[in-house]
């Protein structure tokens, strides 16, 4: 299968007065088409870096990153957006709709900076909502649904160009259980289906549910394991 | 496409403006106020510089005054009872006038009589002048004729009235024909003038005579020398004063508009070599007309600058609020980057908005700005006139603020690094 993102060596260093963070310290990965990774840590551990960079709102200090066939890091701020715009589906923990815009307007967002006509980017808006099972929501407000119904409706919204890599941060820590569950089974669904997910949490439970699962400590990658394979002593701290 | 899209960008401005309708009306009031007050301004300026215009207009741009001034009484004997003071301009100076550029020359000289007709009296000026007089200064008879060469030679006893007497001696009866007392000789009333405000002769300057008399008619210059000579006498608070005037004013038309200053200058040092007493004035309307229209701009200058610092405020008071939407947008905007909005797409969201926001401003301000200067003539009696021009410079003038108070807010909401801006609360 071919890589549709891959890492390579990555470094991400802040400069802090006098002392330099090393917040990612060279860190490398393969993401194939359809994969479902988790990416764990601590808070300080540098997945929030990790989760910057792999969505293309941040470049790496040193090292290279592939998306489809074009390295990221020598890249300026309009290819950067345009990149995040046509590849990238964000999710986010506080599901980050804009407030004063409907449903469906908050999912035509990212089809309209892609250009797309009015007219096609409400109809695959529509199309994206009512896949979501909200088509009886569209002229609502965000403020107007529930916590996981707005959730569907960021994921709709990440779905809507059709992008190589879902990127979900903490997609469930704003949700109940139940909730957090339905959400689950939402983005597992569509992995099923052949969409390459990135998942960033704290959630131990996903580790059970991602195909690959990268643990990183101190910006460095702590343990690499493949869902099925031998599973190498799991740090716990 | 580029169209809809645009549509949609400021659809959205809209939205998010009426999101907070007090915060967008109180900052719109800002800009609603500043176009205002520069087309009120501007339209009260343009309404006094239109009519001082017209009025110098009226005296004719190519024609050049000579005016009989009573000189101030220092200069004059201190002769006390009865005195004879003689002044201004003379036959001599009427032939002295006629310099090749001069097209036309009128002579004038007025006495101040009692005109009646049956009961009624008025008491006005009447003005000796030649039968040229209305071409010259551009006022016409209404009804009848005005003087003729026949009337001039033969020194008749007609008259052409001013229009104001015209309607005070003759409320009901056609005055054309009719026969009325001036002074103790009788005149037949040959015409009557059209409306306009007063002649240019008055033979001002002196403090006692500026009745400011509008009322007027108009005799044979010779009838006038015939019956009234040349003293005119007039009793003031016991004393009585005579005064020997020949001319009380020459009104010279030149024969181009360009010769008009040559000619001043020439009519200007011929008088000076003759009347050292200062006696007479020269008036070039042209040159006050120049002089106007100077003052004109140095008042738009003005106006327009303090209009212009109420618009200054207006923008600065649209920054502070869209420096305030930005920062309370910060999460909006992160979000917006992280789905593939280019800064340029940021930056252009801002300034339409703060420019939906001025330029709505604008348009109210311009219907105010029209208003205003109705209400200013109707309530203060000042000429006002709004043009085009002052309306289309007010509305880019909303326009541009817009664009150039929008600009610093547009550019802190694009440069935000996206990752902050995220995780902004």
């Amino acid at each position: 299968m071919a890589a549709v993102a891959r890492i390579e060596n990555v470094k991400r260093h802040y400069r802090m007065g006098d002392n330099v963070v090393r917040a990612l310290d060279g860190v490398s990965a393969r993401f194939e088409e359809g994969d479902f990774w988790a990416i764990m840590g601590q808070s300080g551990s540098g997945k929030s870096t990790l989760l910057n960079l792999l969505g293309c709102l941040d470049r790496p200090t040193e090292g290279e990153y592939w998306i489809g066939d074009t390295e990221i890091s020598s890249l300026d701020d309009d290819t950067l957006s345009e990149i995040r715009g046509a590849r990238i589906g964000f999710v986010f923990q506080s599901f980050n709709l804009i407030p004063q815009l409907t449903i469906i307007e908050n999912v035509e967002v990212p089809l309209l900076y892609q250009g797309y006509a009015p007219r096609d980017s409400r109809e695959r808006a529509i199309e994206l909502v009512t896949m979501m099972g909200l088509g009886d929501r569209l002229t609502h407000r965000p403020t107007e649904l529930s916590g996981g119904q707005q959730q569907r409706v960021a994921i709709a919204r990440a779905l809507a160009n059709d992008p190589l890599i879902l990127l979900a941060d903490e997609p469930t820590g704003n949700l109940d259980s139940r909730t957090a569950r339905d959400i689950l089974d939402v983005l597992i669904g569509l992995n099923e289906r052949g969409k390459t997910l990135i998942v960033v949490t704290h959630d131990e439970g996903m580790s059970e549910l991602a195909e690959h699962t990268m643990r990183l400590r101190d910006g460095k990658v702590d343990s690499l394991t493949r869902r099925g394979a031998s599973a190498p002593a799991g740090d716990r701290a | 496409m580029i169209s809809t899209r645009f549509i949609q960008i400021v659809k959205l401005g809209l939205k998010s403006l009426l999101l907070h309708k007090l915060r967008s009306g109180l900052t719109m009031l800002g800009i609603v106020f500043g176009v205002c007050s520069v087309i009120a301004m501007l339209s009260i300026g343009e309404g006094a510089s239109q009519e001082a215009q017209d009025q110098i207009k009226r005296m004719g741009a190519s024609n050049i005054i000579v005016r009989s001034v009573k000189p101030t009484e220092d200069q004059t004997s201190t002769n006390q009872a009865s005195r004879v003071i003689m002044y201004g301009l003379t036959y001599e100076d009427a032939e002295r006038l006629n310099i090749p550029t001069v097209d036309v020359l009128v002579r004038m000289r007025e006495n101040q009589k009692d005109v009646r007709f049956r009961d009624r009296k008025v008491t006005c000026r009447v003005i000796g002048t030649v039968p040229w007089y209305p071409e010259v200064a551009n006022h016409e008879v209404a009804e009848g004729r005005f003087l003729t060469h026949i009337d001039f030679d033969n020194k008749t006893n007609v008259c052409v009235l001013g229009d104001s007497v015209a309607r005070a001696l003759f409320l009901f009866e056609d005055p054309i024909g009719q026969i009325i007392r001036v002074g103790s000789d009788y005149f037949r009333v040959a015409g009557v003038m059209e409306p306009k405000s007063a002649p240019a002769t008055q033979s001002g300057g002196g403090e006692s005579d500026a009745s400011g008399l509008t009322d007027f008619i108009f005799i044979p210059i010779t009838t006038a020398r015939t019956w009234f000579g040349v003293y005119n006498t007039k009793s003031s608070s016991g004393s009585r004063e005579t005064e020997y005037v020949e001319l009380h004013e020459l009104q010279v038309r030149v024969d181009d508009i360009r010769n008009v200053e040559a000619t001043a200058k020439v009519v200007r040092s011929t008088i000076d070599q003759f009347h050292k007493k200062d006696d007479v004035k020269v008036i070039v309307p042209l040159e006050l007309l120049a002089q106007a229209r100077e003052t004109q701009r140095i008042f738009n200058i003005v106006l327009g600058s303090i209009a212009g610092i109420s618009l200054l405020v207006g923008g600065i008071g649209i920054m502070n609020i869209m420096l305030a939407t930005v920062t309370e947008r910060t999460r909006e905007i992160g979000i917006r980057r992280a789905l593939g909005a280019k800064k340029a797409q940021v930056i252009t969201q801002f300034i339409v908005e703060t420019m939906v926001l001025s330029v709505t401003g604008g348009i109210l301000g311009i219907g105010l700005g029209v208003l205003v200067p109705k209400l200013v003539t109707h309530f203060a009696d000042m000429a006002t006139v709004v043009t085009a021009p002052t309306l289309m410079l007010a509305f880019g003038i909303s326009a541009a603020v817009g664009i150039i108070f929008g600009i610093y807010p547009a550019w802190r909401a694009a440069n935000m690094d996206p990752i902050d801006a995220l995780r902004h609360e």
